[in-house]
């Protein structure tokens, strides 16, 4: 079995969803169906949508059960702006965070370039952190302007967590409401919606050991949001389609399983983690730890590192050869790998930028996973490094360079 | 592996014969088209995702590798510079010699891999002492050892080329079926990828400026003119819109371009006919035969495009002068038309494949005659 340590890409299926996966999927029953078998799902779902909110914080009717973060993201985000600017006109202004998931950043892009928007990229510091005075700045620049704020929990590269209730306090002060992509912060940090005063909040499934293709967004009641998605008018009207019951209760078992043992985990998680953050600055001591360092900014399962010099992509392709499973963090935008968006941001240079590698641990992280990778990584970095170092000048013998060195008669 | 038929069915038998292999996609643009179009081009990303699934088919990882920043400057930018010196270049070879065979070879052996694997139709053959030889592939309709004529011994040391013995084009796809790639009926990819709509001379001219100057026939009297010299290709016929008819009254060519003098020159057909060839960037597909080393003169056969037939001639080794590199002479028992300064030539003994130069010179005796 290879050493899982990209638990941020997803995360293994906890028993407690492969129960209720199994068994709400061997029964049959549309929630919406008036009959036995519709109320039957009816339940499930109900329960499912009380355990999610209690995990999240959250009144039971703030939660519209989504296929997942991207959807929840969409919804948020264009649903916002497009009822903000159906109230008045004005409010064209998106400020969204500079370091968001491509779920956001593309989705404010596209209503950059089709609805009218005008995007503020909201700077970070150095550790991926949003400038808070830059966005004090933008909110005071005539606030009915805007139409939205979006700032993402905690960042699903580098691991950062943003100040959250600051940004909400700041915004709301400016009577501009406030979405929050938690997909990576939810079950791994205290996360409560209601405390947070956020707007909207986004949360998935197969980040905390659900199935892949359900999620929730988190609505405040008093929220008006322009539906994405028309049709039987389910959850709140705001996103129609019949609800997967076995999907949502899977989803609300592993969100209950993830709350019971958040404190415990975090804390096991956070040890884990730190060890292998040692470790790979005492092995490779060129490595750069990226994002937040110390425990209160910083996603327990999250360790992020640049390794100058070398490619994520061949770093990747050794630790995964050596049975190490890791990630370079960074979308593949058109199938070519390009430098990280989170870590331009950040301050850092493309070729630095180029050398990024994210290992995540989650539930099912070992102290045994964090020792393969240490003892993987110097071998692997060694030679990601000399493979960076080709391709510059060839030191292959090709025609061209043989007619350089002027001794083509052999 | 292009995403093609060839280089899946080349990694599934690599994969057959137990070596530990491994999918690269090169990228050779940032930017590329989403879809592909018609038969033509081979860098979509559906190009990629095709890759991607024999990948998965044949169970193997699969990665793309970005060498666009290489290609756009050993590749792309080195047919514009040709083109605007007034020569032929051959794109694919300037790629095989300098990106699938140098770049990413490197980086693969610096990996730890031992050799780059592709569908190319051609063969290599190692002799008892471990050393190499390039020869064509079996069906030499589909031979395409032409254009991996500019490989030296030690990049042939790291290639292999499973399609190398395959009778037929027929084969590999019946082949890819059995196998269950889903690449299997995919069209083949034609002319030049950089150049997705097959437009050469459009594309050249939003790269090179282009300035009108006089068409002239072989005695250097002026016939014509032209819209930049460099939009014609020696052996060229049609689109001269030559003002001036020839005293003969028979069809003039494009004898050859004077980029310098923004010159293009034309005359009879019979002036296409090329002698003698003085090629430069003279390189050995493997360890040069004793002739190379002594000077000596020796017989082959000469051919000067991807898909052109081999020609008889004689060819020798002549020292550069003062430290200066060596040249290629070779003479073509028949002459051969639409030979082109920039071209490369290729020779061959068999179907073994000697070596390769640039073509520098290419003359005809009838016009130096005159």
């Amino acid at each position: 079995m290879p050493v899982y340590l990209d638990h941020a890409a997803t995360t293994p299926l906890s028993a407690e969803a492969l129960a209720a996966l199994t068994r709400e999927l061997a029964r049959t029953g549309n929630p919406s169906s008036l009959h036995g078998s519709g109320r039957r799902a009816r339940r499930a779902v109900e329960d499912a949508r009380e355990a999610v909110a209690a995990a999240a914080g959250a009144h039971p009717s703030e939660v519209i059960f989504t296929s997942g973060g991207t959807e929840s993201d969409n919804l948020a985000v264009k649903g916002l702006y497009w009822a903000r600017v159906a109230e008045n006109p004005a409010r064209r202004r998106i400020l969204c965070s500079a370091v968001e998931h491509h779920a956001v950043l593309d989705t404010v892009e596209w209503l950059e370039r089709h609805e009218g928007a005008d995007v503020t990229w909201l700077p970070v510091d150095g550790y991926g952190g949003v400038d808070l005075e830059f966005l004090e700045g933008e909110l005071s620049r005539d606030p009915g302007t805007i139409a939205l704020v979006t700032v993402m929990w905690a960042n699903n590269e580098v691991g950062t967590i943003q100040p959250v209730h600051r940004i909400v306090e700041l915004a709301h002060a400016a009577r501009v409401p406030v979405h929050s992509d938690a997909v990576q912060a939810f079950g791994s940090l205290p996360v409560d919606f209601k405390a947070s005063g956020l707007d909207a909040m986004s949360i998935s499934g197969h980040k905390i050991g659900g199935p892949v293709g359900v999620g929730a967004l988190l609505l405040g009641r008093t929220v008006k949001l322009t539906p994405v998605q028309h049709g039987g008018g389910q959850e709140r009207d705001v996103r129609s389609g019949t609800l997967d019951t076995a999907s949502i209760a899977a989803f609300a078992a592993a969100a209950e399983a993830a709350a019971a043992a958040l404190p415990r985990e975090a804390a096991r998680i956070t040890a884990l983690r730190d060890r292998l953050i040692k470790g790979v600055l005492e092995r490779v001591p060129e490595a750069v730890l990226r994002g937040a360092p110390g425990t209160g900014r910083r996603l327990p399962g999250n360790a992020h590192f640049t390794f100058p010099g070398c490619e994520g992509d061949s770093l990747l392709f050794l630790l995964d050869l050596a049975g190490v499973e890791s990630s370079t963090g960074s979308a593949c935008t058109a199938g070519v790998p390009r430098p990280s968006h989170v870590l331009l941001a950040m301050g850092l240079d493309e070729e630095t930028a180029r050398g990024a590698q994210r290992f995540t641990l989650g539930h099912a992280s070992t102290d045994a996973d964090v020792d393969a990778l240490l003892n993987a990584l110097p071998d692997a970095y060694a030679r990601a490094r000399q493979a960076g170092m080709a391709g510059h000048e060839s030191s292959i013998q090709t025609a061209g360079t043989i007619a350089r060195q002027g001794r083509a008669a052999g | 592996m292009s995403g093609g038929v060839d280089s899946a069915v080349a990694a599934a038998r690599a994969v057959e014969a137990g070596h530990d292999v491994v999918g690269v996609h090169l990228a050779l643009s940032r930017m590329p088209g989403t879809l592909r179009t018609g038969s033509r081009g081979c860098c979509t990303i559906e190009d990629s995702r095709d890759a991607w699934r024999a990948c998965d088919v044949l169970g193997i990882p699969y990665y793309v590798w970005d060498f666009s920043e290489r290609f756009k400057e050993d590749v792309v930018q080195d047919f514009i510079d040709e083109y605007a010196a007034g020569r032929t270049p051959n794109p694919c070879m300037r790629c095989n010699e300098r990106i699938k065979f140098a770049a990413l070879l490197e980086k693969a052996i610096a990996l730890g891999f031992d050799a780059v694997c592709t569908g190319h139709y051609a063969k290599v053959i190692e002799d008892a002492d471990g050393n190499r030889e390039l020869h064509r592939a079996a069906d030499w309709a589909k031979d395409q050892s032409y254009v991996l004529g500019v490989l030296t011994h030690e990049q042939l040391k790291h290639s292999m080329f499973p399609l190398a013995d395959t009778p037929s084009k027929a084969e590999v796809r019946a082949e890819a079926e059995r196998r269950g790639l889903s690449v299997a009926n995919k069209p083949d990819s034609h002319d030049i990828c950089f150049i997705p709509d097959g437009d050469t001379a459009g594309w050249l001219a939003e790269k090179i400026d282009m300035t009108t100057g006089d068409i002239v026939d072989e005695t250097g009297t002026k016939v014509g003119e032209h819209p930049g010299a460099n939009a014609f290709t020696v052996g060229q016929r049609r689109g001269l819109k030559l003002g001036t008819p020839a005293a003969d009254g028979k069809p003039r060519f494009v004898l050859e371009i004077r980029p310098k003098e923004n010159k293009v020159v034309v005359g009879p057909e019979a002036l296409l006919a090329i002698d003698e060839i003085r090629g430069i960037k003279v390189s050995w597909a493997g360890l040069p035969i004793a002739e190379v080393e002594s000077g000596a003169e020796f017989d082959c056969y000469a051919q000067v495009r991807a898909h052109g037939d081999p020609v008889p001639a004689t060819a020798r080794m002549e020292a550069g002068e003062g430290g200066a590199a060596g040249q290629l002479v070779i003479r073509l028992t028949d002459p051969l038309r639409g030979v082109a300064p920039g071209q490369t030539v290729v020779l061959y003994q068999g179907s073994r494949v000697l070596g390769q130069a640039t073509i520098d010179v290419a003359r005809s005796l009838q016009r130096a005659a005159l």
